[in-house]
């Protein structure tokens, strides 16, 4: 029954005739009425109300904030402590400790080659400051840490986005990873030594050991995370497989990839003491091993300062990185 | 060019999930698919993109036989799928980038389309600030935009609150004229089937099958108030009826 546009419209006496045959229509179909009748008896449930909990449930959980991408922002939704409340916690994390640390020295309660004053790790600080010393070292290691972890950067990432889109290469490559990821990094030393000598390719490869495995393992996990409708998307738009992978699976991928080298590269930086006991003649865990021979803790202390703030910057920068390649993500 | 489908069944290692489909589109025909969750709608879907190969029979697109995903059959998927990391406007010129196009070109047709779903403000947005409906959009749009024969829609407006709804079901009819595209859309709102198509194919369970078609005899022209009028009624308590007595489980009769 054709209808023009015209007949659409709903006059008074029209709604009359329309509520009518819609009645019709549903009288036509399956009677289902709403009977205020009482329901039957099958389905009540026969058993005690549940139990209710004293304390008040629903009150807001508040998530810890500074997580992921959203580090720095603040999230607290008004539910949690205040951005100056914050950052004085932080504060008080590092100047308690601190303080008391101070006391305890000044008040001789401890051996001073066990634990050396503020003052004292401060003024060693100076003494390699001022002679270059530590401007030397901490280059040194960075060389060595970067060129390492760059090596295992390399090798894993590769293996990782093939491991995680290719279930030949999972096949192949999960048995040996997850083995080797396992061997402790230190015991390869000897084996290191005897196979490269006592130059710096050992030390490297020492770091690119503690390393490659892991970031292998979480480069995989990052692109097995990329959900598989958008290569499908990708697909049904013209794109072949080798287009997929670089143009869908890869972006998506990267800030999680980034966040995993960020990780293994604070692991690769707490290696370069281990990395440099292998016969080091300069480097900042070469410096400690040294003032160990001397019991020098002061230098010790300094230097440990030196390689955590170190740390803490290169953990910053590639937050910042994912942060700033990670701007899309939800 | 005219999608046919001959015999196509589908299996999942011994269940049969799809039977003896015969399905024959015109250019520049809307048909819409209903049928209870579990019909095998999607899968329908998902073989003639090429996704999923058949298991019997045999599917073919102005004679040539689907072998895998192309952008001649373009794909709404139902959550969007657009790629989070690429703003509207290089979602929509995805397919395109693929072409060898000049970049002057490019940027002309996504444009258009742009221009055509209502996002042209919103061109530099990244998806995840867009609502639903507008996600949508860009879906359709990235689709459209490769020029496809056929477009296939699964439960595309699912998710969406019942005025952006509405706005959207006009948005596709508008967006069918204006293109000419052949349209394949898989709902299981009824009503919507009925407003948008110009057949509904009712979808049985276990395995799943084309149990009924129902031409709609709506006018050409069809505006939301269509849906108060009786004919569009009785075309509803059909499909619907047909739907309700092949679903797999008995409804209950009064609650």
């Amino acid at each position: 029954m054709e209808t023009t546009p015209g007949d659409d419209r709903l006059r008074p006496g029209r709604v009359q005739f329309a509520l009518l045959a819609t009645r019709k229509v549903e009288a036509l179909m399956s009677a289902r009425t709403v009977e205020p009748a009482a329901p039957p008896d099958e389905g009540r449930r026969d058993w005690e109300p549940l139990p209710r909990r004293s304390d008040r449930p629903g009150q807001l959980r508040r998530r810890p904030p500074g997580s992921g991408a959203s580090a720095g922002k603040d999230r607290s939704g008004g539910g949690g402590p205040s951005v100056l409340a914050r950052w004085g916690l932080r504060a008080a994390s590092v100047l308690v400790p601190l303080t008391l640390w101070a006391a305890v020295s000044m008040a001789g309660l401890v051996d001073p080659t066990f634990l050396p004053s503020p003052l004292a790790v401060l003024e060693a600080f100076a003494e390699m400051l001022g002679s270059g010393q530590l401007l030397d070292d901490t280059l040194a290691s960075l060389g060595r840490v970067g060129t390492g972890f760059g090596l295992a950067v390399l090798i894993s990432v590769p293996l990782g986005v093939a491991m995680g889109t290719s279930a030949v290469a999972l096949a192949l490559l999960e048995p040996a990873v997850g083995l080797l990821r396992y061997m402790p990094a230190a015991a390869f030393i000897p084996l290191l030594i005897i196979w490269l000598g006592l130059g710096e390719p050992s030390k490297i490869a020492i770091l690119v050991l503690g390393v490659v495995f892991f970031n292998t393992l979480m480069v995989a996990d990052a692109v097995r995370r990329v959900p598989g409708e958008l290569g499908q998307a990708a697909a049904t738009l013209g794109a072949r497989r080798g287009e997929i992978l670089r143009k869908v699976t890869w972006p998506y991928a990267l800030p999680a990839v980034v966040d995993a080298a960020r990780i293994n590269a604070a692991a690769a930086w707490n290696f370069v003491v281990v990395a440099e006991l292998i016969a080091a003649e300069s480097g900042l865990g070469y410096r400690i091993v040294r003032a160990q021979r001397f019991l020098q803790t002061d230098k010790i202390f300094a230097v440990l300062v030196v390689i955590g703030i170190v740390g803490l910057l290169i953990d910053v920068a590639l937050r910042l990185l994912r942060d700033r390649l990670g701007r899309w993500v939800a | 060019m005219t999608l046919v489908l001959r015999g196509v069944a589908k299996d999942y290692g011994t269940t049969r999930v799809l039977e003896g489909i015969d399905l024959s589109m015109e250019p520049g025909e809307f048909v819409c698919v209903v049928g209870a969750s579990g019909s095998g709608k999607s899968t329908l879907l998902s073989l003639v993109a090429g996704l999923i190969p058949a298991s019997a029979g045999s599917i073919s697109l102005a004679g040539a036989p689907v072998t895998g995903p192309g952008p001649e059959r373009g794909l709404v998927f139902q959550s969007g799928a657009l790629f989070p990391f690429l703003t509207v406007a290089e979602n929509v010129a995805f397919g395109l980038r693929l072409l060898p196009i000049s970049r002057a070109d490019r940027e002309r047709r996504v444009r258009w389309y742009l221009g055509e779903v209502g996002l042209s403000s919103l061109a530099g947005a990244l998806p995840r600030q867009l609502s639903g409906g507008q996600r949508q959009r860009v879906a359709i749009a990235r689709a459209l935009a490769c020029e496809p024969a056929v477009l296939l829609l699964d439960e595309p407006f699912g998710a969406l609150d019942v005025q952006t709804k509405e706005d959207m079901q006009l948005f596709l009819r508008q967006v069918w004229r204006d293109t000419g595209t052949t349209v394949l859309m898989v709902t299981h709102d009824v009503e919507e089937a009925v407003l948008l198509a110009q057949r509904v194919l009712v979808f049985a369970c276990g395995p799943g099958r084309v149990a009924a078609e129902v031409p709609i005899d709506l006018p050409a022209y069809r505006a939301l108030t269509v849906k108060r009028t009786s004919s569009f009624l009785g075309l509803r308590a059909t499909v619907e009826d047909l739907v309700r007595s092949h679903m797999l489980t008995p409804e209950r009769e009064k609650v």
